[in-house]
């Protein structure tokens, strides 16, 4: 019976040990990993506004893919004349969106998703959520796109 | 006792699948000899830990790392400075690289004095050998990815000494640096060299290496097998337990001394800078690199440089060649090889040190 406990006893010490090694060897490595990506995305979010150019540029049912920070955006003017700016990452798998001609709407090429121009919201497909939207100031004939 | 022993459940259901008490029947047959030398068996052990630790950081190196001329140094930087832990893992790569090398001198010396490379081990000791040469070439490539100054001039050295090979040197110079000059193409080069050619031969050849010495056994000196009382212990468990615990102290070991000793990184290489003063190899190249210097530019019609590295070219030849010459049939032979060996500790030794103090 002492023997056996013993044993036991050893077994679960040397395991603990072997956890806590283990733990303190990774630890670096892990750390290693993780640092890179958060300095990365530190950086990206500096990027507050934009300008987009003058009003003239862009007819009435047309838009402009773009780069705001790290991430894709899309400027849309209506047949209204009226411009609106999204952040163009579909909300169902992160696809970059564009603006179709043919719908008169916002859609993801990946599936099928469609969003409403002016207000953004999901219209048809699988996204679950409106895209999320930049506000648009147009100053003495040139577009400024700004974070929301 | 009534808790069921899930350890004992989860071994019986991957036995039946995989049949892994097979294995462990071949493992439990294997010994290895006690003797006065036996500590020389743990070295190729030591070697193995080693190398997977190479692998280990060197795949997370890869991960920062930029193989292209104007980030290649930065981006060492950058693992050195922003990285947490990044020094760390970069010294751990060079320490363990450093002293890989050192273990594999100790390692391929202590075989070659026990005569460990005679039948029927022949092809161990070349495939050995093989792995030395790919470890020199790991090295030798490894060393100019950081494209620091020092990195550059040794691998301008050491291509320059490649082209002067008989015949075909100067095509095989110009094949890895890409061109008549060092830059763009020669880090290209060299990384893919570095990070699948040469991993694909060492896995190939560690592997036939491995097999061997598991076919064979380990191999026993001359005293042991002359001695009347001939102790052995099992493999499994008793020699891989103390094995574990030396790689784990081993590890230990390098983790600190890569921690109160990190690797520097020099400044970025300018190739139109002049070589730096004082500059020289890394310490398994300094007693070649020593003795070139004590040679004239030239030796009656041979340039001196050439008659120097045929000589070095002369001496591993003896070594590559004892199991084929030093069959144990004549003892003539047999002490002629100890001789070589001593001589070649020796002045291996002694020329180093003197590159270290010179």
């Amino acid at each position: 019976m002492i023997k056996s406990s013993r044993r036991v006893f050893t077994r679960w010490i040397t395991g603990v040990f072997a956890a806590l090694w283990t733990g303190m060897a990774s630890y670096p490595f892990f750390r290693y990993l993780i640092s890179g990506t958060q300095k990365k995305q530190a950086g990206a979010e500096l990027v507050t506004s934009i300008s987009m150019g003058k009003v003239d540029d862009f007819i009435p049912g047309s838009a402009k893919n773009f780069k705001f920070g790290s991430a894709p955006a899309l400027l849309v003017r209506s047949e209204e004349g009226e411009f609106y700016a999204y952040n163009a990452i579909c909300t169902h798998l992160g696809c970059t969106v564009q603006y179709s001609d043919e719908k008169k709407k916002i859609w993801c090429a990946c599936h099928g998703g469609v969003y409403d121009t002016v207000s953004g919201k999901n219209l048809a497909g699988p996204p679950p959520k409106p895209l999320k939207a930049l506000s648009v100031e147009v100053n003495e004939g040139e577009i400024i796109v700004s974070r929301a | 006792m009534s808790s069921v022993d899930y350890g004992e459940k989860f071994y019986s259901w991957l036995d039946e699948r995989v049949g892994i008490s097979g294995l462990i029947k071949v493992a439990e047959k294997k010994e290895v000899p006690v003797h006065k030398q036996s500590m020389w068996y743990y070295m190729g052990g030591i070697a193995m830990v080693l190398l997977a630790i190479q692998g280990l950081t060197g795949i997370l190196l890869m991960v920062y790392y930029v193989p292209e001329i104007s980030s290649a140094h930065s981006s060492v930087l950058f693992i050195n400075t922003q990285i947490d832990f990044g020094w760390f893992v970069r010294s751990l790569h060079s320490w363990a690289a450093n002293i890989l090398i050192f273990i594999l001198f100790v390692h391929m010396f202590s075989a070659y004095f026990m005569k460990a490379y005679r039948k029927p081990r022949e092809i161990t000791w070349f495939s050995g050998m093989a792995l030395l040469v790919i470890c020199f070439a790991f090295g030798f490539t490894g060393y100019l990815l950081p494209w620091d100054e020092i990195a550059f001039f040794a691998t301008k050295i050491g291509l320059d000494i490649a082209a002067k090979t008989p015949f075909i040197g100067a095509t095989l110079a110009d094949m890895l640096r890409g061109g008549s000059e060092i830059g763009q193409g020669t880090i290209s080069r060299f990384f893919l060299i570095h990070v699948i050619l040469l991993p694909i031969a060492l896995v190939a050849v560690a592997g036939i290496h491995l097999l061997l010495v598991q076919l064979h056994g380990m191999s026993e000196p001359e005293s042991f097998k002359k001695a009347k009382k001939k102790k052995y212990e099992k493999f499994v468990p008793d020699f891989l337990v103390k094995d574990f615990m030396v790689w784990l102290f081993f590890f230990n070991i390098v983790a600190a001394v890569v921690a109160l000793f990190p690797w520097g990184l020099g400044p970025e290489a300018d190739p139109f800078a002049p070589a730096p003063a004082g500059i020289k190899p890394e310490w398994y190249f300094l007693a070649m690199f020593q003795f070139l210097k004590l040679l004239p530019p030239h030796i009656g019609p041979f340039e001196g440089e050439i008659l120097g590295l045929m000589f070095f070219g002369v001496l591993a030849l003896i070594l590559l060649v004892a199991p084929i010459v030093d069959t144990g049939k004549n003892k003539f032979i047999s002490k002629c090889f100890d001789i070589y060996g001593i001589l070649f500790t020796i002045g291996f030794l002694g020329f180093t040190v003197w590159g270290i103090l010179d």
